[in-house]
C-alpha cells in the first residue's frame, strides 16, 4: 500500500463527511464530477494499468468521498495515468476521470504533498522548467534533462543506449543540437513570466494556496 | 341434454393433408367405427365454402356434434367455433342458434407435420390419423355444448377494501369507469400510509426532484364522486357468495353492521410497517435520533409545515439535523431470525428522497447513504443522479452496528445524542466508523394480507433448510381481512412472506379466489406510482370479473369458458377430496358435507374432477367419458405386431402448444404416441390410468406445468396434486407385476419445443426396453 499513509493530518477531517469532496469540487480541475461515481468499477477494469497502482479511480474517488485526504493526494497513483481515454469513454456515469486523475495530480502538487520522487511527475516538472523558461520547449535540453535526471552514471548510460535513437533524429533533422548550446524561444520572455506569474496569482486566490 | 344427438365428421384436405393420409379411408372410418352419421371430405375445411358446408348441415340437417379432422385444436379456432356465444362476437344473443359441440382430430401438427414424409412412414401415419379420428368422434359423442350457468348473479357493485393509495385508486378507476362502489377503510381517514407522507417519488419527467403530495386531492376525489360510498372505521365481517352475487357484511366501530350486494371486491389491505425494535443493534429504541423512514416523513412534514423553511431537527434535542446517515436493507434481505428475506424494492428511492428534503433544504448538510445495492429501477436511476448531484453522498458499505452516545450541547444546554455508525467499506475494504444526528433505517413493508389459511405447522419430517426457512419468516397480522366463509378459509391464500397469491408469470392480477383481486403493497413491496398502476389493473380485473359472472364465462386462464362443473349428488361419497384440493376455494359444504359448488368461483380446471375417487364430477364438455373414452377408442394392435402405444395425456396449457409448436417447426417424434390435451394435469382422473392400462397402453406420459414453490401451473396447483396422485400410483402397479416406469409424470414448459419431442422419443426407447404391456389383449 501507500507508504505516505503514516504521515499524520495536521486536521484530522471527520471520514464520510462532504470536507474533502468539497475541497477536490472546488479546487481540482473536473473535481466536481467526483460525487458522481456510482462505484461500479468500470473504471478500474479497463484501466491498462490500474491494476498495478495502489489506488485506481474507483478506488481513489471513494477515498475522497472517505475523507482520506492524506492518502488521497500522497499517493502515487493519480501519477501514473497514461491518458489513454479507456476508463472516460467506458464510464457509465460519463466520468472524465482521465482529467480528475491529472487534476488530483497538479492539485496534490500544487500543495507540495505530491510523492518527491514520482518519475512522471519529475518528467513533468523537467517539462514545465523548459517550456516556462523561454515559450518553447528545447527539446535537446528536455532529453539530455531526462537523462541525466538520476545521476551522471545512469545518465551516461540511458544516452547509450538510446544513441541509434538520437543519431536516427538528427539525421532526419529532428533533433537540433545546436538549440542545447542557444536558447532560442519566443521574444518577449519577460512578458510570458508575467502572464504566468498572474495566473499563478489567479489560481492561488481562488484555491486560497499561498 | 335429452336432445338427439346427430354427430357429422369433416375431414379436410388442405395444408398437405389430402396428400400424406388416405382421407377418404379416414372419412370410412369415421362413419364405420365413429359411427357418425354425416361425414364428408373437403379440399380446405376452414374456407368460407368449407365452414358454410358444416353451416349448413347444422342449420338444415340437425347436426348437434361436430367432429373437425384438420389441424390442431389450437388453430383456426374462430373458424371452426360453432357455439351460439361466440366469444368474438360480444353480445352475441343466447336465444340465437344453439351451438354445436366440436371435436378435433389433430391430423395436422398431430401427424403429418410430425411425421417424417417418407414411404416407410406412411403406414405409420395413416395409423396415428386414423386413430385421432376415432378418439374425436368418441369424445364428441360424449360432449354436451356448455351453456352458461342459469343461477349466475348479475350484481356489478364493486367493493375496496382499504382505504390508502391502492384502494382509493381502484375506486376511482372503477367509478370513473361507470360502476358502483364501496370502500371501507378500517381507520377514520382516507389515505392510509400515503397522508403521512411529506412528499413523493417524483412520477414524471425529469425525475429529478420530489414531488408534492397529492394525496389529499385524491381523498377529495372520493369523497365528490357521486357513485361511490364510503365506511370509515369499518370492516369486513363475512364475505360469502361468489362474483357476481358476494353477499358482505360491513361493521363499524360501534358494531353496527350492514350487508351489502357486490359482484366483485378489491383487497388494497396494504402493508404494515416493519417493526424496527426488532434491530436493536442499529439503537432504534435506544436512541430518538435513529428512525425508521416513515418517521423521517413525519418529521419532514413538521418540520417544513405550512411555513416551510425550518429544517429538520434532531428528536433528542431539538438541534438542527447537521449529519444524517441512511442505512439501507435495515433488517431485509436477510436470513436473520425476524428480518425480512426479501428487498422491498422502494426504500433505496424513498431514502434518495429524504436525503433530498435535508440537501434542498441546506445543502450543507451531510447525507450518506449506506449501501450494498442500491436499487433504482427504470427512471429512478435519473433520480439517484439528481440526489448526486445535490451532493448526497453514496457508500458501498454494510452497517454492523449504530452507538449511541449522549452529548452536551452548548447551546441549549440539554442533552443529545451522538450516533457512531459503525460499518465496513466494501469498496476500500475497511472498517469505518462516521458520526451523525439523525441516522434513517431503511426498513421493509410486511404485507397486511391477513389470516395465513395454508400455514403448516413444520412437521418433524420436514427438510432442515425448509424449518430454518420458516423461523426467518415474518409473522404475519392473524386477524381477517375479508373473513370469507369459504370452506378453504377466511383470506386469500399467500404465496410467500405473506403476500398474496397469484400467477405472477402468465396473469399476475389474478388471485386464487375469483372475483377478489388484491393490489398493492398486498401483492408485493411497492411505491405509490406502482401502487396505482396496480391499483388500475385490479379495478380493471374487477370489472371484467362482474362483467364476465354476469354472463357466465369463467376468468383466467380458461377466460370465456361456460362449462362449470355439475356433481351427481347420489354417488358422492363425501370424501371431501374436491373440497380440498380446489385450487381456487370454489366448493363449499353443505350442513350434510356434501359439496356446494360455486360455479361463478370455479375455474374450470377440473382438479375436482381429477380428484373424485367415485367419479361424479364432470362437465359438459370436459368429463370421466370424453377422455376415457377417447383413450377406449384407440385401436390396440396385438402384441406381436411391435407396435406399442404409448398415451400422453399433454396439459392443454404448456405441453400441448409446446407439442404444436414442435410440429410447426417439423421436429418429428415418435408415431407410437396419442395425445390427448387435458385442461390441467390436475383433472386426470386415475381411471383414465386404469383404462388405458387395460385397453393395452404400453406406457403413459403425462406432461404438466412446472410445480412447486415456483410454479408455473396455470391452476396453481394442479400439476403438483397430479404429481403426488402419480407417485402413489407406484403400488399399484407393482401389484399388477407392472414396471413403475409405465406410467411417467413431466413438468414441461411452452418452451420446451425440442425437448418435448426428444422426452418422448426416449421414453418410446425405454418402453421398448421393458417390452410390451402385458395385459394387451385381454
Ligand atoms: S466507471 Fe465511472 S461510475 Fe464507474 S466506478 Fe469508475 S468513475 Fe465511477
Ligand atoms: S486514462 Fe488513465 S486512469 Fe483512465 S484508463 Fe487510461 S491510464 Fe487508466
Ligand atoms: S430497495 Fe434498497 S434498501 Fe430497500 S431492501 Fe432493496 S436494496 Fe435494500
Ligand atoms: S374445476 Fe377447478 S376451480 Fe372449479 S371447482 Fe373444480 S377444482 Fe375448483
Amino acid at each position: 500500500m501507500n507508504q505516505t499513509t503514516s504521515v499524520s493530518d495536521p486536521s484530522p477531517v471527520e471520514k464520510y463527511r462532504n470536507n474533502f469532496l468539497k475541497e477536490v469540487e472546488a479546487n481540482v480541475e473536473e473535481g466536481d464530477w467526483v460525487k458522481m461515481c456510482m462505484q461500479c468499477g468500470v473504471c478500474s477494469g479497463s484501466c491498462p494499468l490500474g491494476s498495478a497502482w495502489a489506488h485506481p479511480p474507483q478506488e481513489l474517488f471513494m477515498m475522497i468521498r472517505a475523507g482520506q485526504r492524506e492518502e488521497v493526494l500522497r499517493s502515487e497513483s493519480m501519477w501514473m495515468c497514461t491518458s489513454c481515454y479507456s476508463c472516460v469513454v467506458r464510464c457509465p456515469r460519463e466520468l472524465p476521470i482521465m482529467h480528475i486523475m491529472h487534476g488530483l495530480a497538479n492539485y496534490a502538487n500544487r500543495l507540495g504533498l505530491a510523492p518527491k520522487m514520482n518519475p512522471t511527475k519529475r518528467f513533468a516538472k523537467l517539462f514545465w522548467d523548459n517550456i516556462a523558461a523561454t515559450g518553447r520547449v528545447n527539446e535537446s535540453r528536455l532529453s539530455i534533462k531526462l537523462y541525466f535526471m538520476n545521476g551522471l552514471v545512469s545518465g551516461i548510460k540511458t544516452a547509450f543506449a538510446m544513441r541509434k535513437v538520437g543519431l536516427g533524429m538528427l539525421k532526419t533533422h529532428r533533433l537540433n543540437l545546436i538549440g542545447f548550446f542557444r536558447a532560442g524561444g519566443i521574444k518577449e520572455k519577460n512578458q510570458l513570466q508575467q502572464m504566468l506569474n498572474k495566473a499563478y496569482e489567479i489560481e492561488d486566490k481562488r484555491k486560497g494556496l499561498s | 341434454m335429452t336432445n338427439e344427438v346427430k354427430v357429422a365428421a369433416y375431414m379436410c384436405k388442405g395444408c398437405g393433408l389430402g396428400e400424406r393420409l388416405d382421407t377418404k379411408l379416414l372419412v370410412d372410418i369415421a362413419q364405420s367405427e365413429g359411427g357418425v352419421s354425416i361425414c364428408k371430405s373437403h379440399d380446405y375445411l376452414c374456407s368460407s365454402d368449407g365452414i358454410a358446408t358444416i353451416r349448413d348441415d347444422i342449420d338444415n340437417q340437425g347436426v348437434t356434434h361436430v367432429v373437425i379432422g384438420a389441424c390442431s385444436r389450437r388453430s383456426k379456432t374462430e373458424a371452426f367455433n360453432f357455439s351460439a356465444t361466440d366469444a368474438g362476437r360480444v353480445g352475441a344473443a343466447d336465444e340465437a342458434t344453439k351451438g354445436v359441440a366440436v371435436a378435433r382430430a389433430n391430423l395436422r401438427e398431430g401427424v403429418i407435420w410430425s411425421q417424417p414424409d417418407s414411404d416407410d412412414a406412411r403406414e405409420l401415419t395413416q395409423d396415428m390419423a386414423n386413430d385421432y379420428v376415432r378418439m374425436a368422434c368418441a369424445e364428441a359423442k360424449f360432449m354436451q355444448q356448455p351453456v352458461a350457468d342459469p343461477e349466475r348473479g348479475a350484481n356489478k357493485r364493486i367493493l375496496v377494501v382499504g382505504g390508502g393509495i391502492s384502494g382509493i385508486t381502484a375506486a376511482l378507476e372503477s367509478a370513473k369507469a361507470g360502476y358502483e362502489v364501496l370502500l371501507v377503510e378500517k381507520t377514520a381517514h382516507l389515505g392510509g400510509w400515503t397522508k403521512t407522507f411529506h412528499r413523493r417519488l417524483p412520477a414524471k419527467e425529469p425525475y429529478a426532484h420530489p414531488h408534492d403530495n397529492d394525496i389529499d386531492e385524491l381523498v377529495n376525489q372520493i369523497e365528490v364522486a357521486a357513485n361511490i360510498t364510503v365506511f370509515l372505521n369499518a370492516t369486513l365481517t363475512k364475505t360469502s357468495g361468489a362474483p357476481g352475487q358476494f353477499s358482505v357484511d360491513i361493521t363499524t366501530e360501534s358494531g353496527a353492521t350492514v350487508t351489502e350486494n357486490v359482484g366483485a371486491l378489491v383487497q388494497a389491505s396494504g402493508f404494515t410497517r416493519y417493526d424496527a425494535s426488532q434491530l436493536p443493534e442499529f439503537g432504534y429504541g435506544k436512541s430518538p435520533d435513529v428512525v425508521d423512514q416513515i418517521e423521517l416523513e413525519a418529521l419532514a412534514k413538521s418540520a417544513n409545515g405550512p411555513n416551510g423553511e425550518g429544517g429538520i431537527a434532531r428528536p433528542s434535542d431539538g438541534k438542527m439535523v447537521e449529519s444524517v446517515v441512511f442505512v439501507q436493507c435495515a433488517g431485509q434481505r436477510s436470513d436473520k431470525p425476524g428480518h425480512l428475506p426479501y428487498c422491498s424494492g422502494y426504500c433505496c428511492n424513498v431514502s434518495i428522497k429524504q436525503a433530498m428534503y435535508f440537501k434542498d433544504q441546506n445543502p450543507d448538510i451531510d447525507t450518506n447513504v449506506i449501501y450494498t445495492d442500491l436499487r433504482t429501477p427504470g427512471n429512478s436511476e435519473d433520480f439517484y443522479r439528481s440526489a448526486q448531484l445535490k451532493g448526497v453522498v453514496f457508500t458501498n458499505g454494510t452497517v454492523n452496528k449504530i452507538e449511541v452516545n449522549k452529548i452536551e450541547v452548548n447551546k441549549v444546554g440539554t442533552e443529545g445524542d451522538q450516533l457512531s455508525v459503525n460499518f465496513h467499506d466494501h469498496i476500500l475494504d475497511q472498517d469505518a466508523i462516521t458520526h451523525a444526528d439523525l441516522v434513517v433505517l431503511a426498513t421493509g413493508q410486511v404485507p397486511n394480507s391477513g389470516v395465513d389459511i395454508e400455514s403448516k405447522i413444520p412437521d418433524a419430517n420436514d427438510r432442515a433448510d425448509n424449518t430454518a426457512g420458516q423461523s426467518a419468516q415474518v409473522k404475519v397480522s392473524v386477524e381477517s381481512i375479508l373473513n370469507l366463509d369459504y370452506r378453504q378459509g377466511r383470506d386469500l391464500p399467500h404465496l410467500k412472506h405473506g403476500f398474496s397469491d397469484s400467477h405472477f408469470i402468465c396473469f399476475p392480477y389474478e388471485t386464487r379466489r375469483t372475483g377478489i383481486y388484491t393490489c398493492g403493497p398486498v401483492r408485493r413491496p411497492m411505491d405509490i406510482v406502482q401502487s396505482i398502476e396496480d391499483a388500475t389493473g385490479a379495478a380493471m380485473k374487477a370489472i371484467q370479473a362482474v362483467e364476465g359472472a354476469a354472463m357466465g364465462r369463467a376468468a383466467h386462464p380458461r377466460s370465456g369458458d361456460l362449462s362449470y362443473p355439475s356433481f351427481r349428488k347420489e354417488g358422492c361419497t363425501q370424501c371431501k377430496r374436491c373440497t380440498v384440493e380446489c385450487p381456487f376455494g370454489a366448493i363449499d359444504e353443505d350442513e350434510n358435507h356434501y359439496p356446494v359448488f360455486n360455479e361463478s368461483r370455479c375455474r374450470r380446471c377440473g382438479t375436482c374432477m381429477g380428484a373424485c375417487p367415485v367419479r361424479v364430477i364432470s362437465f359438459e364438455n370436459y368429463s370421466v367419458d370424453t377422455v376415457g373414452q377417447q383413450i377406449k377408442a384407440v385401436d390396440m394392435p396385438d402384441e406381436f405386431d411391435e407396435k406399442p402405444r404409448i398415451l400422453i395425456l399433454a396439459c392443454e396449457n404448456d405441453a400441448y402448444p409446446a407439442l404444436d409448436m414442435a410440429a410447426h417447426n417439423r421436429i418429428e417424434y415418435n408415431a407410437f404416441v396419442r395425445i390427448i390435451p387435458v385442461r390441467c394435469l390436475g383433472s386426470v382422473n386415475l381411471i383414465w390410468v386404469t383404462d388405458a392400462i387395460n385397453a393395452g397402453f404400453d406406457g403413459i406420459m403425462m406432461m404438466g406445468c412446472k410445480k412447486g414453490e415456483d410454479y408455473q401451473c396455470h391452476f396453481v396447483s394442479g400439476s403438483e396434486l397430479a404429481h403426488e396422485r402419480m407417485s402413489k400410483i407406484n403400488d399399484t402397479l407393482s401389484q399388477l407385476q407392472l414396471e413403475p416406469e409405465r406410467v411417467q409424470t413431466y413438468e414441461v414448459e411452452i418452451t420446451d419445443i425440442e425437448r418435448v419431442p426428444k422426452l418422448i422419443n426416449d421414453y418410446a426407447a425405454k418402453i421398448d426396453e421393458i417390452g410390451m404391456n402385458p395385459f394387451k389383449g385381454f
